[in-house]
């Protein structure tokens, strides 16, 4: 490896004390989305719900170029865009955010959760849509219930937005009593079929009530308590998490559901925290675990032995990495993650083992000139990068499809390492 | 603050991307949050380059507000020039940057570099993408022709007008105003070229697309300037025209009379003699266009909503070239407006001038055309209310920048308009066929035709579920809500044309509504036809 690929001393360090790996820290210019562009997927799981930024004309540009194939005739958001003149008093802009929050209802009667959306812009600003959805909840009393979560690019990354969203959530859930039934939350956007599959186990193996947040609908949010244990699908929800500890909720240690071996952990974690012994799920699952592994295993032998790198975007990065080397036997050289919370994300550091280079924060250009140098046979990396890469003779992966795909969960390993393998299939096929 | 589902334009900072992108040897700094690097995929998505935009963003964030964001620019002006080896570094900031004030234009002047640094004000908040785009070539060209009379680009000094072409045998021109991200101008550009060697007119400098910062320096050395794309190139052309006393053309060639009056315009400013390219004009569009088959085109009701160029250019089209009546016509560029006003007046038409997404919906909704003309969003609106549309203007998609060669302007271009704004319409033929043969039960009005199997195929396929669905939704909002059709007149409904079916429920139902008939019969569907199509 050349000198120039080397991670820079200067911008390496602070080994986060609860993560028993080396993480390298960089700081520079990054090619990350913000926050907003979560909303693309949370409109389509909560379909009562509509999202307000209170932005700049580059948020609606954001989120009409992430949504970007643009092919939604009406979609479940827009934006609310300042204007010099709400730059200019405050008491104006929030008779200003009313007026439009008013056209925006009118338009559309059937709405019945709405988020305000932050924004850097309205954070520099500090325009308070705190006390704004207070005031339109008041409102429109009876209606519509106005929520508020930040989805800045100053304060979050890409998939940060969905867990300043589901804390906002979290806000509004009811309190339940100590003596309660004990209940299981499932964490973080799945798809609605892998929802189901998981419900469906649950179901077998007699733990319920089972939530899950974001709910398909905001109407009836469940109650949480001492008695609610609190399981996390999605890597990204640290933040929602620590709000329903904080209610008394019992977390609930897990690998995440991705691949045969992670589903299975996830689920013997479940399981555990109702007393449910392991044997019984490898019982429940045995059928699915089989058909998972046939499914994978001719994947694997697509992926076996190739290297991988992983730029960061959306969190999902270490488990992803996890199971591509743990399962398909991938190569991970490098995986960078956007944020690493060192509680939450620890064990699945440890899966990777040693010799892979552990990167939070994104420093371009040096990343680059390391992918260079490394050549890995796949990268996966946002939609800004990806196109300049294979032009490079590089293979690439956009990261944004893992994020909308259904992949968790036993039936859709195999789907997942397919993502993985197409570009390499697709590489060997063509002859352009 | 205004509500905005879709947008036409982006930020200011957006259109400077374009033209840097545009451009070879210019880098661009930009004084961003994290997020604002989304942009890049405008080019590397939308457009399929192959290679980033050549820009850089400072990418602070919350932690860097209270500390010092402008050493944060410092640092990255720094690194980007060392790193790029720019020939030109154009500096400036994103919305958010803006409000912090840190002036990184200034900034980076204030550095020394040993390059031209052009600072850009972003005006985030009152101006678009445009207007950014327009006036970051502006400051570009003067930028570099104010560095160059200093020699730091090493050129000499620019001719005097009188040196012009005086050592060549023929005129020149600058073509100026393709962009990255616009409509169809990498094409366009070649066939203006291949049209300007006909005339015998050299092409001096081409920009900003594909353009170095020397390039820039060589505009003065032309006989005259094309204003190919007004909305990015009018502002630098006065400039030259004022400064340099370079004349400027103003005709934008898109479709077979305009190209024709360019063709005269530049005949006109450069002396040279154009009416034997003029006679050669060999457009197959002229000819499908008188052929029988097009007949059907005669009064298509079309409604145009673009940017100013090409909203005044597809008027004319449609109206001279094509035999459609234009029964709406607007644009979102509202500093190109008083020309769309004046051919709207030319027309009787109340022009449209907005960049609400949701007003154009509602007049399109209201002029119930045959067809929509207009950009991505107006795909959106012509779905939505299950019309054809075809792409005319940008903002565009992915599949509006085609692999194959196709320009819109000059007289290929005029081929390639009558294709792209004919095959979303039933053929000429086929709409009589349709007729004859709708009672047959082989036929289903719900597979029509070459629709499907169409370049647009998928989506004409999702636009008539969509279309099915909204349906219910148009119906409520109808004036003819209250009103009841007999199921013998909705029998007879069902055997109009299925294109032109909601415009006929529509028309009876505003008929009816007008009329205070509660239930429409057969009969009221004829009185309504005969009504309409006085």
């Amino acid at each position: 490896m050349s000198t120039r690929a080397a991670v820079d001393p200067n911008t390496a360090g602070d080994h986060g004390c609860d993560c028993p790996v080396e993480v390298i820290q960089e700081r520079g210019q990054r090619q990350v989305f913000c926050g907003l562009t979560s909303i693309v997927w949370l409109h389509r799981k909560m379909q009562d719900a509509f999202f307000l930024v209170v932005g700049s004309r580059t948020c609606a540009h954001l989120l009409q170029a992430a949504a970007g194939v643009m092919i939604f005739a009406e979609p479940r958001f827009a934006t609310a865009v300042l204007g010099e003149r709400d730059l200019a008093g405050l008491a104006d802009c929030n008779d200003e955010l009313d007026r439009v929050v008013n056209e925006l209802l009118a338009r559309r009667p059937e709405i019945k959760t709405l988020f305000l959306v932050g924004s850097c812009p309205s954070e520099v600003i500090k325009l308070d849509l705190d006390n704004a959805a207070e005031r339109l909840t008041r409102e429109h009393a009876g209606r519509v219930q106005v929520m508020h979560y930040s989805g800045s690019g100053l304060e979050t990354a890409f998939t940060q937005g969905e867990d300043k969203c589901l804390a906002s959530i979290t806000e509004q859930m009811p309190q339940a009593e100590e003596n309660e039934a004990p209940s299981l939350l499932v964490l973080g956007t799945l798809a609605d079929v892998v929802e189901d599959q998981f419900r469906r186990i649950f179901d077998q193996l007699g733990i319920g009530p089972v939530h899950f947040l974001p709910p398909r609908s905001c109407e009836q949010l469940p109650a949480v308590g001492p008695q609610t244990r609190v399981i996390m699908a999605q890597p990204f929800v640290g933040e929602a998490t620590r709000a329903l500890l904080s209610r008394g909720a019992q977390y609930v240690n897990a690998p995440y559901p991705v691949g045969i071996e992670g589903t299975r952990g996830w689920l013997y974690a479940a399981a555990h925290s109702f007393g449910v012994a392991e044997q019984r799920v490898d019982e429940v699952v045995a059928a699915p675990v089989e058909r998972a592994r046939a499914a994978l295993a001719r994947q694997r032998e697509v992926l076996a032995g190739k290297s991988i790198t992983f730029l960061p975007d959306s969190q999902l990065e270490l488990p992803l990495a996890r199971f591509l080397a743990n399962e398909c036997g991938m190569r991970p050289l490098e995986v960078a993650t956007p944020y690493l919370d060192r509680q939450l994300h620890g064990q699945e550091a440890v899966q990777l083992g040693d010799g892979v280079r552990l990167i939070e924060g994104q420093d371009l250009e040096r990343q680059l000139d390391r992918l260079r140098d490394d050549r890995p046979d796949l990268t996966v990396c946002g939609l800004g990068l990806a196109n300049p890469l294979e032009a490079e003779g590089l293979r690439t992966k956009w990261s944004i499809e893992l994020v909308f795909s259904p992949i968790q969960g036993f039936d859709q390993a195999a789907d997942l390492a397919e993502l993985f393998a197409r570009p390499l299939v697709r590489h060997e096929s063509l002859r352009v | 603050m205004h509500l905005a589902l879709w947008t036409y334009e982006g930020p200011p900072h957006v259109g400077a991307m374009r033209v840097a992108a545009s451009m070879e040897g210019v880098h661009y700094v930009l004084h961003a949050p994290q997020g604002d690097s989304y942009a890049d995929l405008l080019f590397t998505m939308i457009e399929r380059r192959a290679s980033r935009p050549p820009v850089t963003y400072t990418t602070f964030h919350g932690r860097h507000l209270g500390a010092d964001t402008a050493e944060l620019v410092r640092q990255t002006v720094r690194d980007a020039y060392e790193r790029h080896q720019p020939q030109a570094l154009m500096v400036g900031d994103s919305c958010t940057a803006e409000l912090l004030q840190d002036q990184p234009g200034t900034l980076a002047a204030g550095m020394d570099l040993p390059v031209p640094v052009i600072a850009l004000e972003s005006a985030a908040y009152s101006r678009k993408e445009n207007f950014g785009a327009s006036e970051a070539f502006y400051q570009l060209v003067r930028g570099t022709l104010v560095a160059n009379q200093d020699g730091a680009l090493g050129h000499a000094a620019p001719a005097a007008d009188s040196d012009r072409s005086a050592a060549c045998d023929r005129p020149t021109a600058n073509l100026l105003g393709p962009t990255s991200l616009g409509f169809r101008c990498r094409d366009d550009v070649k066939e203006i070229k291949a049209l300007l060697e006909r005339l015998g007119i050299g092409v001096n400098v081409v920009a900003p697309l594909g353009a170095t910062p020397a390039d820039l320096s060589r505009i003065p050395a032309a006989d005259f300037n094309v204003c190919l794309y007004p909305e990015i190139a009018r502002t630098t052309c006065e400039w030259l025209q004022r400064q340099y006393r370079q004349p400027m053309v103003t005709t934008v060639p898109l479709g077979l009379g305009a190209t024709r009056d360019f063709i005269r315009e530049i005949g006109d400013v450069s002396g040279v003699d154009a009416s034997a390219v003029l006679e050669q004009c060999t457009a197959r569009m002229s000819w499908y266009s008188r052929s029988v088959d097009s007949n059907y085109l005669t009064g298509k009701r079309v409604f145009i909503f673009a940017d100013a160029t090409h909203a005044i250019a597809a008027a004319r089209i449609a109206r001279e070239e094509l035999g459609f009546s234009v029964v709406g016509l607007g644009t979102y560029s509202r500093e190109h407006a008083r020309e769309v006003r004046q051919v709207a007046k030319d027309l009787g038409l109340e022009p449209l001038i907005t960049d609400d997404y949701l007003e154009v919906e509602k007049s399109v909704a209201e002029a119930a055309p045959e067809l929509v003309l207009g950009t991505q969003m107006e795909r959106h609106i012509a779905k939505r209310l299950g019309l054809p549309c075809a792409v005319i203007s940008a903002p565009a998609h992915v599949q509006d920048f085609p692999a194959s060669y196709a320009p819109n302007m000059g007289f290929e271009g005029a081929n390639v308009i009558f294709d792209t704004w004919v095959h979303p319409l039933m053929m000429g033929l086929e709409e009589h066929l349709l007729g004859m043969f709708r009672e047959d039960f082989e036929f289903s009005t719900d597979t029509p035709s070459h629709m499907a199997s169409s370049g647009a195929g998928q989506e004409r396929a999702a636009e008539q579920e969509q279309a099915v669905a909204e349906a219910s939704v148009a119906e409520a909002d109808s004036p003819g809500a209250q009103i009841r059709w007999t199921p013998e007149a909705e029998s007879e409904l069902r055997k109009i044309p299925f294109f032109v079916r909601g415009k006929a429920r529509r028309n009876t139902e505003h008929f009816a509504a007008e009329r205070g008939i509660a239930t429409i019969t057969v009969e009221t569907i004829y009185d309504a036809k005969a009504h309409f199509s006085r």
